[in-house]
């Protein structure tokens, strides 16, 4: 199916399954401990072997020598994988560094051998004897350093220039010019990255745990040099993702590559310590925000440059990507510049791009809106804008930014918060209220999917979608329940295998939307094939509660598949409408903080975000998306970030205890409120995503928070104790 | 003892392994109410033993270090990350794991409250959240106080006394507040 016009009124808009706050349909399975996970498949083939990584001990420079002897003989060894015996291996085209290293090591914990025995403590234990030499090269590790040497602009993100920046910013009555940072962050999900390989011949199957079966199963074939048809992949439960899983990673090729060497099928989870550095992470950013602006509180001027780093061939953090589009202003000019580091893989951690660039915008915002003393909700209504401020012609499909910040203010209370920083005290804390904007566009890819109807009325549902805890099982449940005409307990959900069509996967938010599209389109088909069985005209049958309905006659859904089952498949795809309207989704975030006099210690007392992302298709499992994206936003504010060894070139606090992420102690009641919204332009459901909406902006509003609890403004993220001690009021 | 020579001790190749050297233990376990033997190497944590000898997957390896609670089981009734203690040192105990709280067909209480209020996302945190849920109810009902306690005499539940028990269990998707409200419910206490 092609959409390339608006959607008109179709049988999703009676929102009878689709749209209700159901339960999660693979719930039952997740509380009882019964959902298996990649490294749990003991089922799926006999005789499993362990394999455990060796990482490499130092971020740049050769292996001079590896000497296996004494792991080889351990007990219980298997077989040692190196790229000695590797065989010959391309790269995939989604990574930028080589996956297994040596004898060249390009970054820190790259894996340069797998031990491959009977069991995992044997595995362990052997891996400890392997003894590898190094000739250690010098490195590039300190951002602010390397900035310098910063080139660009990519072609995936050219520099923009609107108007007369220069000019309008010097002649602007009201300037700041203030730089920001933001870490080097790790997604920190549950469960490490984790496969099980078996091969069969020249067959491989490979259970794994990873956001985009499509893309893995392409990468793993072109590094195996295989043909994808030799390659099967399965991917039914992940243990969250958050970019991490969105490539190919070390686990799934070790495992592969292992399973060939050891003949037999091997299993292989990174330990976490290996983590953060082995993988990808969100890369550290230098950002300067220059803003000009009337008496009157306009904007005339913007200007948003970003600097990050990364290995050879990886891109940009684009943190000024919002900035494009957020705010109306005549005279614009935005860009970023990539600097060389020998650090690990940058690359996507939820909200790429937005989430380290609002960081910085919104606090930008928060400090201009002091200087010209406008509250910063009126200053951003103020400079609102309904169409893309750089091509004017071109008009934001919905954009209910002010309703979210008219709501935002009310429900919070924002009318109690003192303009006048460190003026609210109770007891020893010092309490303060912030807000910020929070923005992500809604993305599109096509995305397919299989639906078959039985004799039983079961409809199943197969595509490569993943859940990552999203809740793609349910809403697609609900799509094909609602489309059918069916109860929800009469849907049933296959996800993550390459043997099904390709969806568009899990990231950048795009997956709800997407992937339940590609469902709808399938079930269109679908549902012209129960009409013709019946002997029904397809344009006016009505599918309702088991029953088709056309004109004086109604047939049970089932007799339809009375001769055997029907099936019909289909992807979506879609036109030009992501050119023609601006299709993005909006938050107004309110948290209000405490910090403590003394100790400055900050507790987030209340959060609220209000939220116009399209229609809502599941209000139970989208609202969990975005307290999830707030707590990770309070995270990013107050606590989480890696810590760069810049003489060693690594990640020091690679684990989680070392990493911070928040902790129920530290988490408060949260609100979310989605405002009534369909995007008729964005699919046949109507629906953008919230996933990474949730986490855009929330960090900014904890920091103007603490700014406004105590005045004390600190740019340089996270915002721990250390920032703030000096500095506290009286 | 002297504190070992860092920068030597690391340089030192562990000693050669005895070719088939592997310590094996016999070892008795009560996991879920049945009796369970199992040889093992003695380097085998309490949560390898329950996810690879015995495929009881439902208890999570997050991190292997005891820094994320996804391993939380229960022996002899108290709550304990099974990635930092050994199988061995359990002989004859008795370990509730999430597959012996509830079935399909009769979930625990906390297990359909978990459902109800979506206390997960991905779920892989969840069994140990749920394990420890259950725990934490105890604990408060024994007037076991907490950091967050008003008085060492008079523990009761609240938002804080959960907040503060549940801290060792992390959920990086952050269903954090909805796990609170599923355990007010099963704890009584109103959401």
């Amino acid at each position: 199916m092609r959409f390339d016009t608006p959607a008109t009124t179709n049988p999703i808009d009676r929102l009878r399954i689709i749209g209700q706050p159901v339960d999660r349909i693979d719930g039952p399975l997740k509380v009882r401990g019964a959902a298996p996970y990649a490294y749990e498949q003991h089922e799926a083939v006999p005789n499993q072997a362990y394999g455990w990584v060796v990482g490499a001990g130092i971020a740049k420079g050769r292996i001079t020598r590896m000497d296996l002897d004494a792991a080889h003989a351990a007990p219980g060894v298997i077989a040692i994988l190196t790229t000695e015996n590797a065989g010959p291996l391309d790269k995939g085209k989604r990574n930028a560094a080589p996956l297994l290293g040596g004898p060249e090591i390009t970054h820190y914990h790259q894996a340069i051998a797998l031990v491959i025995a009977e069991s995992f403590e044997q595995a362990r234990d052997a891996a400890q004897r392997v003894q590898v030499a190094y000739a250690v090269e010098e490195g590039a590790f300190d951002l602010a350093e390397a900035k310098a040497e910063g080139v660009g602009p990519s072609k995936d993100s050219p520099d923009s220039k609107i108007g007369d920046f220069a000019k309008a910013f010097a002649e602007a009555p009201v300037q700041l010019d203030a730089t920001y940072t933001t870490p080097d962050q790790t997604h920190a999900m549950m469960e490490p990255h984790a496969s099980l390989a078996a091969w069969d011949g020249e067959s491989l199957e490979v259970w794994t745990s990873n956001q985009m079966v499509a893309w893995a199963h392409q990468d793993l074939a072109k590094t195996l040099r295989l043909k994808k048809e030799q390659v099967r992949i399965r991917s039914p439960y992940v243990g969250g993702g958050f970019g991490a899983k969105l490539f190919l990673r070390a686990d799934i090729l070790l495992a592969a590559l292992g399973a060939r060497l050891a003949g037999r099928p091997v299993k292989v989870a990174l330990q976490r310590p290996l983590i953060a550095n082995n993988t990808t992470h969100r890369a550290a950013t230098i950002q300067r925000i220059r803003l000009g602006a009337g008496r009157d509180g306009r904007l005339t001027a913007i200007a948003h440059e970003s600097w990050s780093g990364n290995v050879e061939g990886g891109e940009e953090e684009n943190a000024i990507q919002q900035t494009r589009l957020l705010y109306a202003g005549a005279n614009r000019l935005t860009g970023t510049r990539l600097a060389h580091l020998d650090l690990a893989e940058g690359n996507a951690m939820r909200a790429p791009g937005e989430a380290p660039g609002l960081l910085a915008l919104e606090v930008a915002m928060d400090e201009m809106a002091e200087k010209l003393g406008i509250d910063p909700v009126e200053f951003r209504i103020l400079n609102d804008t309904q169409e893309d401020p750089e091509k004017p012609d071109r008009p934001f499909s919905q954009r209910q930014l002010i309703e979210c910040l008219r709501q935002g203010a009310a429900g919070f209370g924002w009318d109690q918060r003192s303009a006048q920083p460190g003026t609210r005290r109770e007891g020893r804390w010092l309490v303060g209220l912030g807000m910020a904007v929070g923005f992500r566009n809604n993305l599109v890819d096509k995305s397919g999917a299989r639906v078959r109807l039985d004799g039983e009325g079961i409809v199943t549902v197969e595509t490569d979608m993943t859940d990552i805890g999203t809740g793609s099982y349910t809403i697609i449940a609900q799509t094909a329940a609602e489309m059918m005409g069916v109860a929800l307990d009469r849907v049933v959900v296959r996800l993550g295998d390459s043997s099904f069509p390709a969806s568009a996967g899990s990231g950048g938010q795009w997956g709800a939307n997407t992937s339940t599209a590609g469902v709808y389109a399938a079930c269109v088909k679908l549902r012209e094939q129960v009409a013709q069985a019946l002997g029904l005209n397809a344009s006016d049958a009505d599918f309702a509660d088991g029953m088709v309905r056309s004109g004086e006659r109604s047939i049970p859904l089932a007799d339809a598949a009375r001769d055997g089952a029907l099936t019909a498949e289909d992807t979506i795809e879609f036109g030009d409408l992501q050119k023609r309207f601006q299709q993005s989704t909006f938050a107004g975030h309110f948290v209000e903080v405490a910090v403590d006099a003394a100790t400055a210690e900050v507790r987030v007392r209340r959060m609220l975000a209000v939220c116009a992302a399209g229609r809502i298709l599941n209000p139970k499992s989208a609202r969990s998306q975005v307290i999830g994206a707030m707590t990770m936003g309070l995270g990013a504010a107050l606590m989480e970030e890696l810590a760069v060894d810049t003489r060693q070139g690594f990640f020091v606090n690679h684990d989680l205890a070392g990493y911070e992420v928040p902790v129920h102690a530290d988490v408060p009641r949260q609100e979310v409120i989605f405002l009534d919204e369909v995007d008729p332009t964005s699919s046949p459901m109507k629906a953008k995503g919230v996933g990474e909406l949730g986490l855009c902006g929330v960090g900014a509003a904890v920091a103007n928070a603490i700014h406004n609890a105590t005045g004390i403004r600190v740019r340089d993220y996270p915002i721990t104790l250390d920032k703030l001690l000096d500095r506290l009021p009286g | 003892m002297p504190i070992p020579d860092t920068e030597t001790s690391s340089r030192t190749p562990a000693p050669d392994p005895v070719p088939g050297d592997v310590s094996l233990a016999r070892l008795s376990l009560r996991v879920n109410g049945a009796v369970r033997e199992l040889e093992l190497d003695t380097r085998t944590t309490l949560l390898d033993a329950l996810r690879e000898a015995l495929r009881l997957t439902g208890t999570k390896k997050g991190c292997d270090h005891g820094q994320c609670g996804a391993c939380t089981v229960l022996v002899e009734g108290r709550r304990i990350y099974s990635c930092l203690t050994l199988a061995v040192m359990h002989e004859g105990e008795s370990i509730t794991t999430i597959e012996g709280l509830g079935t399909a067909e009769a979930l625990h209480p906390m297990q359909a409250a978990f459902v109800k209020h979506d206390g997960y996302q991905c779920g892989y945190c969840t069994p140990g959240q749920i394990c420890s849920a259950v725990a934490v109810l105890e604990e408060i009902e024994a007037g076991i106080p907490s950091h967050v306690s008003e008085s060492l005499d008079a523990v009761r539940i609240s938002d804080a006394e959960i907040r503060e028990r549940m801290s060792g269990n992390i959920c990086r998707c952050g269903a954090y507040a909805n796990i609170l409200d599923a355990i007010n419910e099963v704890g009584g206490q109103p959401a």
